[in-house]
């Protein structure tokens, strides 16, 4: 199959840029990154600049890929990662887009690839439980419902992509945040410090990241399926820890 | 050299313990005076730098991704091996050292492979404090399953995402210490290479993947935690950044690198399926519970796998290895793929596959039981493959995966430079030969949460009050020159081919005589055509763009230029090693049925190499293994 490609190249993050065009030969059985590859070698032979874009594990897991491709996140085939899309998807003779991620909080650092640092922000402002290594009680200790464990799971499927983030026509980070929250909110383990987590996570969040207001297009894109009734369970634990805290921040904050 | 591997006296059960309190410690007040580098922030790497940071210690943490997050600790599947024995089923730590120390094939410590038992248990404790949700019961206590051929039920598990939730465990600790700034995180940041000075390891020199700036950091001591190298094979399991560069650097510098021809190749992957492929995907080996293995009896078979009848097909892993069945430990399986594919059965692309088959299990069971176990792996092959799992059988094909050589280290995790640990993957000593499914996952955060931060501090109390070595001494300098010039020299080349079309080419070399099988013959001829391709590497390459700015292709070549040197090491240890044993396979050493055969009289010790220059034949060092507590015995999986 032959396909026309049109690329956003950006040579460095202060940079302009702009869409290029390439065609390249591929086949059905080829991922959509192997496409790509397909045409880095075909640059690099010609002595241009081959295109950078991120990726690692290629197994939909990492969250490395980030495309835009045609206009969503992570192309057209739900519940599925950049990485484990495949060629057979498009038709001979398409035209592509391909875009990095959209959102002012992830800047372009050079072509497809963008700076996610922020979400590694909202994580570390309070998304974790504090347990120091070797002060662990034994593990069956506390017995949790198993519908608790499994829908903390469903949540903790995040693999941080930022496909919510690119999506949003806020650029808002409500699903990634609810994710973490819930996770460790729905857990015996996560109780302790439940309230100043969601306030502190939900203030870096709101720091970097637009505001919600309810589009659903996260959900739509996510490569895991992380549901947004996720974001409902945020929004309620954010409200209760707000009342309980009085001010409505968590203590020391100012 | 003499290798001392500083094993502690006293019974093997009492060994850990002991050193424990005859390590010294350093005082609380101390330790913020000390600072360490850790590499690599998967399991091993982030569990160590949280916890280092915990206790104390400065920490700064490197990794090439652009987040902690994103380690290739996070693609393992199917689970984490503890000997809790919740199940009551017999299991114990003796067990799980036992079962680790015969499934590595006996060429493993047995001290070290004790301690890993012992630990697994604390590890599932400290996870599940963490808020990993492991899989559970309906009365809310975790759940077990056996795994890889273990006969007892030790294996915790998150769905098919175990190494997932493990490694974002660690990245919750982790960042919780980023938040305190007791470890300061550098994402985007590649180590290229190591200081040291006087024998011991001073820093380490980096580049910043955006900028391209080369920076020096100095430190009191430096932790490899970068994982295997079996990317050497260009198409493995593997992302497809992982890189043997910074251990591989450091066995430049003087760090023995100990069993390189120890690497593991997986039975249950998807087959190749075109010249252009980039990666393998792996299929959890969990699916081999339920799967039967199968290939057609008739070389000529064009029928599609459901028209061809029972007694057409031949199930040969049920036919060769009765009491294990499909479970069969990895590396016998994927040898008996390998055999009747050349044997010209195999199906699919090129004959390299063979089918793994549930609708005997969906009869029995039924789809939605099958579904429930396997039904995000079944879905992952369909995305990949284009084909529904339920209605025709899966294809697999072996392919690399982990590999169980890295760094020598001693007891205490320290290579032969004073001062260099390494740790998971990038070390050699816990799975000798072969590495059993679930045991990857538990020996990274062994060695991270609980063997290194301890062990660290008795090198640390020794050095007391001594400062690092300035980043703008001679040594630094020097180094950082070298890295320099490498760099500028991959990008003046200016040749005709790009680093993926050598480094495949390289991979190919090496999967057809030194992976799953391998004779003096090939190994041989190998050695000589990696030479001759690594001139063409170095006169031939094409690296577009500078030094000084994001740029993949230069990132790619400098890692593939390490794994030029270290294929050919890793056919010199293939070579040596005149015996079969675990995934070493050598096709002169194998009993009257086919299968290997060990030789203990001459070859029960660790190959432990000193670097020379490339070109020459490295020296060896041998690290002699003794087994009093666990019988050395020919594995039968009959």
């Amino acid at each position: 199959m032959r396909l026309e490609l049109r690329i956003w190249r950006q040579p460095r993050r202060d940079a302009d840029g702009d869409f290029a065009t390439y065609h390249v030969d591929a086949s059905p059985d080829m991922s959509f990154l192997e496409m790509l590859d397909v045409l880095n070698e075909t640059l690099t032979e010609a002595g241009d600049d081959p295109v950078a874009f991120e990726h690692d594990c290629r197994e939909g897991i990492c969250g490395s890929c980030s495309l835009m491709i045609n206009g969503r996140a992570h192309g057209p085939e739900p519940g599925t990662a950049t990485c484990q899309l495949h060629m057979r998807k498009f038709r001979d003779g398409d035209v592509i887009r391909i875009e990095p991620w959209r959102s002012a909080a992830f800047p372009v650092l050079k072509d497809l690839v963008v700076d996610r640092s922020d979400f590694d922000k909202i994580i570390q402002a309070g998304g974790y439980i504090s347990i120091n290594t070797g002060s662990a009680p034994d593990a069956n200790l506390i017995p949790v419902p198993k519908r608790s464990a499994d829908l903390a799971m469903d949540a903790a499927e995040c693999i941080g992509c930022g496909a919510c983030v690119a999506q949003c026509p806020n650029g808002a980070a409500q699903l990634f945040t609810a994710a973490k929250v819930s996770h460790l909110a729905l857990l015996p383990q996560g109780q302790a410090e439940r309230d100043q987590r969601v306030l502190r996570m939900v203030a870096e969040m709101e720091r970097a990241f637009g505001s919600c207001t309810n589009y659903g297009e996260c959900e739509v894109v996510c490569p895991k399926g992380i549901s947004i009734e996720f974001i409902a369970r945020m929004n309620r634990d954010y409200l209760k820890a707000s009342l309980r805290a009085g001010s409505g921040r968590p203590k020391g904050s100012g | 050299m003499h290798l001392d591997a500083k094993i502690p006296d006293g019974p093997i059960q009492e060994k850990w313990d002991r050193h424990r309190f005859e390590m010294r410690l350093v005082n609380p007040a101390n330790k913020r005076r000390f600072e360490v580098l850790v590499i690599g922030s998967g399991l091993a790497g982030g569990a160590a730098a949280a916890s280092l940071a915990e206790l104390g210690y400065h920490v700064k943490c490197f990794c090439y991704q652009d987040s902690a997050r994103r380690a290739h600790s996070i693609a393992a599947q199917g689970g984490i091996n503890a000997a809790k024995n919740y199940q009551n089923d017999g299991d114990s730590v003796w067990r799980l050292f036992y079962d680790t120390v015969k499934g590595g094939d006996y060429r493993s410590r047995e001290a070290n492979v004790y301690r890993l038992a012992q630990v697994s248990v604390n590890i599932i404790d400290q996870c599940v404090a963490q808020g990993v949700p492991f899989a559970r019961e309906y009365g809310g206590l975790l759940a077990n399953r056996s795994f890889g051929g273990a006969q007892v039920s030790r294996t915790f598990y998150a769905r098919g995402q175990t190494g997932q939730q493990l490694l974002l465990g660690t990245y919750q600790a982790l960042s919780r210490q980023i938040a305190t700034g007791q470890v300061e995180m550098f994402p985007r940041t590649e180590m290229l290479d190591v200081v040291v000075s006087d024998g011991r390891a001073r820093g380490i020199i980096t580049r910043d993947m955006v900028t391209g700036e080369i920076r020096p950091w100095s430190a009191d001591a430096v932790v490899l935690a970068t994982g295997g190298y079996s990317n050497v094979f260009f198409l493995s399991t593997n992302a497809k950044g992982c890189n043997a560069t910074a251990i591989w650097r450091a066995h430049r510098r003087g760090a023995l690198f100990a069993n390189p021809c120890y690497t593991q190749i997986h039975p249950t992957c998807i087959p190749q399926h075109g010249d252009y492929q980039s990666k393998l995907t792996l299929m959890s080996e969990s699916l081999r519970n339920d799967g039967r293995i199968w290939v057609p009896k008739d070389p000529s078979e064009s029928r599609a796998a459901t028209a061809i009848p029972a007694d057409e097909r031949d199930y040969y892993l049920e036919r060769r290895y009765p009491a294990f069945g499909n479970l069969v430990p990895r590396d016998i399986a994927s040898r008996a793929a390998k055999a009747v594919c050349d044997e010209g059965l195999g199906v699919g692309h090129g004959g390299r596959g063979v089918y793994l088959d549930f609708a005997d299990a969906i009869e029995r069971l039924g789809k939605p039981a099958i579904a429930s176990k396997y039904g995000n792996l079944f879905e992952k092959y369909e995305r990949i493959t284009g084909e529904n799992p339920y209605e025709v059988p899966m294809r697999i094909y072996p392919a690399p995966h982990y590999t169980m050589g890295g760094l020598w280290v001693d007891y205490n995790l320290m290579t032969t430079v004073e001062g260099l640990y390494a740790t998971g993957e990038a070390n050699f000593s816990d799975h000798g030969a072969n590495r059993l499914g679930a045991s990857a996952l538990m020996q990274g955060l062994a060695d991270g949460y609980f063997v290194l931060p301890y062990t660290i501090g008795d090198f640390l109390s020794r050095h007391m009050g001594e400062e690092p070595l300035p980043t703008d001494s001679e040594p630094f300098r020097a180094v950082t020159a070298e890295v320099d010039e490498r760099l500028q020299r991959l990008l003046s080349i200016n040749g005709k081919r790009t680093v993926d079309s050598l480094h495949r080419e390289l991979g190919q070399i090496c999967w057809e005589h030194c992976g799953m099988s391998r004779n003096a013959g090939g190994l041989r001829s190998a050695i000589d055509s990696i030479r001759e391709l690594r001139d063409e590497y170095w006169t031939n390459l094409k690296v577009i763009g500078s030094g000084d700015e994001l740029n993949q292709s230069l990132e790619k070549a400098g890692r593939v230029a390490d794994y030029f040197e270290l294929a050919e090491l890793m056919c010199y240890d293939a070579l040596l090693r005149e015996e079969s044993a675990g995934t070493h396979f050598r096709e002169e050493h194998r009993t009257g049925e086919g299968e290997a055969l060990r030789n203990d009289e001459e070859f029960a010790y660790v190959a432990a190499w000193q670097s020379t220059q490339p070109g020459k034949e490295p020296i060896l060092h041998r690290e002699d293994l003794d087994f009093p507590n666990v019988p050395l015995t020919q594995r039968s999986y009959k």
